[in-house]
């Protein structure tokens, strides 16, 4: 049988190492398998979460040769062969241990935004072509690929300024809802600080739910803010746009 | 309080965070009291947010003669009648009510011409019932009760795993726990504790069931004292994948078969015509996956062992609008585009219909201030769930689980909290750190997977189910001489040094259970009793702790009253 090496990070937040670890490959094996074999053969005490194994609870997210992914869908198969394969964890958040970081960040700027709150005297008539748009941003798996690449948080670090592209997914989810009667565009612009996306799309081209971030929840949600407040990114894009355009 | 340990006082502790402890937990929340919410796992990825097909609610949107008789009438069929009759006609009431409440909390169905929420065929249903969000409905049910928790004002705490329930005289007095990231213990007093902590699907190699699925909140209620119910009754759901190994067991939801899927074999034969030619495909989950089983044992199956289901037939554009994870899941992990080609599929362990026995009013187990709500509950069901009654049992009993849990809690003084449980407890979940040279525990958990795949699964015999209790009991004084390296900080080993018992412990539920049944009858099929007993027909069979053995015993069913007689004589 084949085998493959990885190159697990293991460590904590004071620090760590990559450590070398062989695995025998079986076909259609993907990262989480190998991590599984990994402690159950070799190392009992990885840290790793995952719940589904089929990219649908977003628990697995780790960097695999340097590409932020969810270890569960990605097949060893898909990588070079006979070159060790890199697994370490999200980089934009504080390492637990191993590939497990300390995501609670996020749920701290989830609870700042308010829930759906439906319109007084909603009728719950509405039909598929009002959530056909709204239901994309309800996929999100919470994986957070997305946060971590996002450059606001990775390489600045405005953890306090910045909501991160997962949470304008979810104000997206809740303002385009077609029963819901709260604006949340002051809260986008001050807390969540969507100003501070320059509009890289570096989180879209992670998403592993296809969610088009940038296009379909940044931009329109910038919009409400433009009308409403001043966006100067937007306004450059929007020129460039309209230029083209017309 | 001690340096050992942290202590936390909530009136209704809820152990799990999927959709029944959310359920309970904003409930609880509405009646005043304080709520904990501890689960393994992050908030928002329990087993929940899995649920692909739907949730079965007799809402009548589609079919305007469904209603809470069909409903009820098909729960109890399908559950070969050994349900909790009061339990399945509350769900069949209640469950329209907890869907449109999730709608008003957020959730977003897809819908009907007319602007309602649209519903599916599933198996075992007679109308189309079950309201769906494409194939990602748990997700949904999950994001939108646990938006709704966090702003009410539930405390949660996550990646928290509960070891022990504490007990004061008869009754429940909270529960010991330690945190994942640390190590470090945590004490929870409590006057109800609501067990929401799902299955037990971990026992068994070939799963649907994530890491979580190791029985726990059985294994610890069992241990405090409460009865178990039912425990040999294990769903194998039909369709789970087969290549390539890797994904072996993940489920391929029944949704794929609600839309028209066609199940056939190695010669291309529509084989459901012979087991049950007027349901076929959408025949119950127990005769789908003995079906299956039984062409690929008589050498009808695919190259990997297993049957095709194949919904190539329909539009491609259709196939993507109304499976879309499912088919990616094929294109990313088996390479198959599923609008072309047909899927392998091959059973797969997905759900414990038995679990902690309940009052069907209340969710209130028998040890007093205890509860238990959705997939750790037994009695919805009886002897096979229906696809889509759990996400509905889920809200309905996870409702009433949290509202009584309040209500007890208001009625009864604090408990007190008995230092040496806590004690004892702790130096339990770290006997693995004491010992030196002992097994992997990951290698005492994969053997025992072997034992209950080959001797406790589909199809059973005596000879089997009793060299599996044989080799149980080795596997217990194994688990009981397994360690761990490392430290106490997020370590996998250790965690699985802590729930092997657990594990253990109801598969040995299940074993003993199943052994003495001596018939067939839904899930639980006997080759050395092929036919359903009507004597058996008439019995639960009830599990206890009597002392350090496992008690068992037959308990006769409640008398079904006439107006529920009548409903299910009524046919339609
Ligand atoms: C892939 C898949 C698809 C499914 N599709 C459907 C469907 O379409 N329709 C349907 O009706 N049903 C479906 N089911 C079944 C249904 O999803 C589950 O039965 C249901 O979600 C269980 O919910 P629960 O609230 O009981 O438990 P879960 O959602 O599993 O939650 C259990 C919770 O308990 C916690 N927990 C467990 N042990 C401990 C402990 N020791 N300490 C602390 N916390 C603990 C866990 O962390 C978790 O938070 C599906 C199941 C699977 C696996
Ligand atoms: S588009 Fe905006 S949110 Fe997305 S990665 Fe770039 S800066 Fe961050
Ligand atoms: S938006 Fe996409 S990348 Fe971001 S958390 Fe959600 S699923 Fe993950
Ligand atoms: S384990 Fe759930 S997304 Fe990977």
């Amino acid at each position: 049988m084949a085998e493959a090496l990885l190159k697990v990070f293991r460590g904590n937040k004071d620090g760590g190492q990559s450590v070398e670890f062989k695995v025998p490959v079986a076909p259609g094996m993907v990262v989480l398998d190998a991590l599984h074999y990994i402690q159950g053969h070799l190392a009992p005490d990885l840290a790793v979460r995952w719940n589904c194994k089929a990219g649908k609870c977003g628990s697995c997210s780790a960097e695999v040769n340097g590409r932020p992914r969810l270890t569960c869908k990605t097949r060893m198969d898909s990588l070079p062969q006979n070159e060790p394969i890199t697994v370490i964890p999200l980089k934009t958040f504080p390492v637990i241990k191993d590939l497990v970081t300390d995501v609670s960040w996020n749920y701290k700027v989830n609870k700042k935004i308010p829930p759906f709150t439906p319109k007084p005297g909603a009728s719950w008539k509405f039909y598929q072509d009002d959530v056909d748009r709204v239901q994309e941003f309800r996929k999100c798996i919470e994986c957070f690929l997305c946060q971590n690449v996002c450059h606001v948080l990775r390489d600045h670090d405005k953890y306090d300024q910045f909501g991160g592209p997962r949470f304008f997914v979810r104000v997206a989810g809740l303002d385009m809802h077609p029963m819901d009667g709260v604006s949340r565009t002051k809260l986008l612009k001050n807390d969540l600080g969507i100003g501070l996306c320059n509009i890289t799309k570096c989180c879209t081209e992670v998403c592993p739910e296809d969610i088009h971030i940038t296009d379909n929840a940044i931009i329109p949600l910038k919009e409400r803010v433009v009308d409403e407040f001043y966006d100067p990114v937007l306004w450059i894009v929007r020129e460039i746009r309209g230029a083209r355009e017309t | 309080m001690s340096d050992r340990f942290e202590t936390h006082e909530h009136d209704v502790l809820v152990v799990g965070a999927g959709g029944a402890g959310l359920r309970a937990a904003i409930e609880a929340l509405g009646q005043g009291a304080s709520v904990g919410v501890v689960s393994k796992s992050l908030l928002g990825k329990a087993h929940t947010v899995m649920a692909e097909g739907g949730i079965a609610a007799a809402m009548a949107n589609v079919d305007s003669a469904d209603g809470w008789k069909p409903h009820f009438r098909d729960t109890m069929r399908g559950g070969k009648m050994l349900n909790n009759w009061r339990m399945a006609q509350l769900h069949a009431q209640e469950a329209p009510e907890r869907v449109k409440e999730l709608e008003q909390w957020g959730a977003l169905f897809d819908r009907t011409e007319d602007g309602r929420i649209l519903q599916r065929a599933f198996g075992g249903h007679t109308f189309r019932r079950l309201c769906h969000v494409g194939d990602r409905t748990g997700l949904e049910m999950i994001r939108t009760l646990q938006d709704r928790g966090v702003h009410m004002g539930f405390d949660v705490y996550m990646e928290c795993t509960i070891v022990r329930l504490l007990t004061d005289g008869e009754r429940c007095a909270g529960a010991l726990a330690y945190w994942r990231e640390t190590g470090r213990f945590v004490v929870f007093k409590a006057k109800s504790v609501v067990m929401a902590t799902g299955g037990i699907g971990k026992a068994w190699p070939i799963t649907s069931n994530s890491w979580e699925y190791t029985g726990d909140g059985m294994a610890l209620a069992y241990e405090a004292g409460a009865e178990l119910m039912d425990m040999e009754f294990v769903q194998f759901h039909p369709t789970g994948m087969v290549w390539p190994p890797g994904v072996q067991g993940i489920l391929v939801t029944e949704a794929v078969r609600g839309e028209g899927g066609i199940l056939r074999n190695k010669n291309g034969e529509r084989f459901m015509e012979r087991y049950d030619p007027k349901r076929m495909e959408l025949s119950t989950r127990d005769v789908v996956a003995r079906s299956i089983y039984t062409e690929v044992k008589e050498g009808r199956g695919t190259e990997h062992g297993g049957a095709y289901l194949d919904i190539s037939h329909k539009p491609a554009e259709y196939v993507k609008k109304k499976l879309p994870s499912m088919y990616h899941q094929f294109k990313e992990l088996a390479d198959v585009d599923i609008t072309k080609g047909a899927m392998e599929v091959g059973p797969t362990l997905h759900y414990m219909m038995g679990g902690i026995r309940v009052e069907a009013e209340t969710a209130q187990s028998s040890l007093p201030g205890l509860f238990a709500a959705g997939e750790a509950a037994a009695g919805l069901h009886g002897a096979n769930r229906l696809g889509g009654n759990s996400l509905s049992d889920l809200l309905v009993f996870g409702r009433r689980a949290g509202l009584a849990a309040a209500q007890h809690a208001k009625e009864t003084p604090a408990p007190n909290l008995d230092e040496g449980q806590i004690t004892s407890g702790e130096s339990e979940a770290l006997s693995a750190f004491q010992r030196q040279g002992g097994e992997n525990p990951y290698a005492v958990h994969r053997d025992l997977q072997k034992v209950m795949q080959n001797l406790v699964g589909i199809f059973r015999i005596r000879e089997d189910m009793e060299k599996a209790l044989v080799e149980l009991a080795k596997l217990k004084e194994r688990a009981a001489h397994t360690s761990i390296e490392g430290s106490r900080m997020f370590n996998p080993g250790w965690h699985m040094s802590i729930e092997l018992k657990s594990m253990l412990t109801v598969s040995e539920a299940v074993t003993r259970s199943a052994l003495m049944r001596e018939e067939s009858r839904g899930a639980h099929s006997r080759i050395d009793f092929p036919e359903l007993s009507p004597e058996w027909g008439t019995k639960n069979s009830i599990i206890w702790r009597d002392g350090s053995a496992m008690g068992l015993r037959q308990d006769k069913l409640a008398e079904m009253p006439a107006e529920l007689k009548q409903v299910l004589a009524e046919d339609k």
